[in-house]
């Protein structure tokens, strides 16, 4: 169930699986069993208890589908062989030829049967719902508009949209619970198996004991793979009835009632019924989406540009601790991932001040993309030629005035190409916020993709609205300059 | 007897261990035109931009307009006294990113509080008197050099000095440019009310045989002959 951060790396995966996801050739039994491997795909993400790395010998993976992976390829008499792979990439993964099986907490929905095949359930998990200790709400139907949070392409989110509450979507299992306990959200919806684990742990959450739907995690193999679906089944009733699944859930305490209680009343709710098709809706979701962005974008950019001033400033005429500091505010900001700086915003300080996802966002762009403008204005500011600082102070320009009056308008008009690249940069890195539950441009394309079982419709409407709004900003930095150009040499001598 | 504007005590500068200035004692009466000769690097330009305060001095001090220049002086006493002694660059260092008009405005609001109205018939005024009236939207790009140099001595006079310092003013210009801007210069101090005081470096012996009413030749630092001069 782990979701890996790595957007842009899922971006370029998801759109080139969808390319030739026309000739998917995932790989049958005899393939397998030729070579003596099982591959199975599964992202360490995920954590304990799916598939982990042991903290005590790393290198060395643990958890109970590592154990069900061994003993599946015991079974089919070949070796197992993890194949790391970003959660939600997983399907396109598979389909690719990546590797020969999905077994990472892979719910069986109507959807996912339409793609792939699934095996028998191999675990039975029941979705709950995590509220704050001193809340009330007493299932889904109570929380009616009210953020929810949960993870994307889960059998939650589906449940969640069902049930009109306003789902909020994260990237990590861990924090939808933090957030829930700061107060952003009034609730949880996710697997018991991360509920336990994450959630009802807390001090300040208490998990509802009524599930609100079952499901249960199934294997997944290449569509035409018929003879390993048999193979794995077979395996899988083999397990079970040997004990040796059990015993392999109970040493990972996920034995429980679950497992052997009756079927799951209904099926695991189907897909959340959508149309297939790109619709007049889904293009005002993203055009919703490029208004955020666009938004987030102005936002940290009206901030970004006077701190950089502000800093460059500082750092170029202040005394020596005030240059100290501005350096150092330049170094740390420009030598840390702007995606960690979210995190820390949002998250790490969530103690101290508590802000809206879209606040943190404009801050963390602003503080970060600050940084990069305060060196583009050291470089403008310091272009402008002393002799112009000295004519001002000649005319009897205080130290302020002839900064103010004669080298900030100079410089100014100099970074203004470069500030205006720099904006088309942010606008673009802005899909990192994503992270922080802020449902934008790209965060849109995928959501939808995955609704739309299409990788290249919503993925080209997301790059052609980004290049909507990037490229009159690239046209007008062209623009400015063209007219900032050096000026044409004097004209010849003339008496006036 | 007229009074002295510019009195040099002892006036002392070196750059890092280089003495540049020597304890150079001299005065000029209000009014007068002083030329400042000597070979390059005998310290015409240091002493120049002493006088403003764009480089300090060590020893000795500089009595200007009622303004004192000492090794110390604050930051706020050199604006005060700046508003009252103007200066025009070798190169001349118009504000680039303004029209004329405006490179001789700005100074004009910002120091000495005027109106733009006021400001602006001041400017109009002075660039009438300088032969530019008609370029005043145009950017200092669009200037020959002895149109700049123009218009770098009308911003200087916008300001109403008393004190005018020139670094080389005609070096860059042609034979015939130089001669214009000699004659405006020439016209500036015969017509100016009240008396304006003229202190320029030059290598040009034909300026300062027209204009000055004093010589001074500065040797390896040290003040060799101040022509009229009591120092």
């Amino acid at each position: 169930m782990g979701r890996s951060v790595k957007a842009r790396a899922w971006l370029a995966g998801t759109i080139a699986a969808g390319l030739i996801s026309g000739q998917a050739r995932a790989a049958d039994l005899a393939e397998v069993q030729s070579r003596g491997e099982l591959r199975w795909g599964g992202d360490l993400q995920g954590g304990e208890p799916y598939v982990f790395e042991d903290e005590r010998d790393p290198g060395t993976l643990k958890g109970f589908e590592v154990e069900i992976a061994d003993a599946l390829a015991r079974e089919l008499q070949v070796r197992a062989k993890f194949v790391q792979t970003d959660w939600s990439n997983l399907v396109p993964a598979l389909e690719r030829g990546d590797f020969d099986i999905i077994l990472n907490g892979l719910e069986d929905t109507a959807e996912r049967r339409e793609r792939i095949r699934v095996s028998a359930p191999y675990f039975t998990y029941g979705e709950t719902l995590t509220i704050r200790r001193e809340s009330s709400y007493v299932g889904l139907a109570t929380l009616r508009g009210k953020p929810v949070g949960t993870l994307n392409q889960t059998v939650a989110y589906d449940l969640l949209r069902r049930a009109a509450v306003e789902p909020v979507l994260y990237e990590g299992q861990q924090e939808p619970y933090l957030d829930l306990a700061k107060g952003r959200t009034e609730a949880v919806l996710l697997d018991h198996v991360i509920a336990d684990r994450y959630g009802c742990v807390l001090q300040e959450l208490r998990c509802l004991p009524d599930d609100v739907a079952r499901g249960h995690y199934v294997v997944g193999i290449g569509k035409q793979a018929d003879a390993l679906t048999r193979a794995i089944d077979g395996a899988l009733a083999r397990l079970a009835e040997s004990g040796e699944l059990r015993g392999i859930l109970t040493r990972w305490q996920l034995w429980d009632a679950r497992q052997t209680g009756p079927a799951p009343t209904s099926r695991p709710p189907a897909a959340h019924v959508t149309e297939r098709r790109l619709t007049a809706g889904h293009l005002l979701l993203f055009l919703q989406g490029a208004w955020i962005t666009l938004l987030i974008s102005a936002f940290a950019f009206a901030l970004a540009s006077p701190l950089g001033l502000v800093l460059a400033t500082v750092r170029l005429y202040a005394g020596r601790s005030g240059r100290w500091l501005a350096a150092a505010y330049v170094e740390v900001f420009r030598g840390t991932p702007l995606l960690l700086q979210l995190y820390v915003l949002y998250f790490g300080l969530a103690d101290v001040i508590r802000l809206s996802p879209f606040t943190a966002a404009v801050l963390g762009l602003a503080l970060n993309y600050g940084a990069y403008e305060a060196e583009v204005y050291r470089a403008a500011l310091s272009a402008v030629p002393v002799g112009q600082t000295e004519a001002a102070r000649a005319l009897g320009f205080s130290f302020w005035q002839s900064l103010r009056h004669v080298v900030f308008p100079q410089a100014l008009r100099t970074a203004l190409p470069a500030v205006t690249n720099d904006f088309v940069g942010l606008l673009k890195d802005s899909s990192l916020i994503s992270v922080i539950t802020v449902v934008e441009l790209t965060k849109r394309m995928t959501i939808l993709a995955v609704e739309l079982r299409d990788w290249i419709t919503p993925g080209l409407l997301c790059a052609g609205l980004y290049f909507a709004l990037s490229f009159p900003l690239a046209r007008l930095a062209r623009r400015i300059e063209r007219r900032l150009e050096p000026a044409p040499p004097p004209a010849p001598e003339t008496p006036a | 007897m007229k009074e002295s504007l510019v009195r040099l005590s002892g006036v002392g500068k070196r750059f890092g261990a280089r003495p540049v200035l020597h304890g150079i004692d001299a005065q000029v009466t209000s009014g007068s035109v002083v030329s400042l000769v000597g070979a390059s690097g005998s310290g015409k330009t240091t002493l120049l931009r002493c006088m403003n305060g764009l480089e300090a001095i060590d020893t000795g001090h500089i009595d200007v307009a009622g303004h004192r220049i000492e090794a110390r002086i604050s930051d706020a006493e050199l604006t005060r006294l700046r508003a009252d002694v103007g200066m025009v660059f070798q190169d001349y260092q118009l504000f680039p990113h303004l029209s004329v008009l405006d490179n001789l405005c700005l100074g004009q609001q910002v120091v000495r509080k005027r109106s733009r109205p006021e400001a602006e018939r001041r400017a109009c005024k002075l660039l009438e008197r300088v032969g530019l009236a008609e370029r005043r939207s145009a950017r200092p790009s669009e200037l020959s050099g002895g149109q700049r140099q123009r218009v770098a001595l009308a911003r200087a006079l916008a300001q109403d000095v008393k004190l005018l310092l020139l670094d080389e003013p005609t070096s860059a210009l042609d034979p015939r440019t130089r001669d214009e801007i000699v004659d405006i210069l020439h016209d500036l101090v015969r017509r100016s009310e009240p008396a304006l005081t003229l202190i320029l470096v030059t290598h040009d012996l034909h300026l300062a045989e027209k204009l000055a009413d004093e010589v001074w030749t500065l040797e390896a630092g040290r003040l060799v002959t101040a022509t009229g001069t009591s120092p």
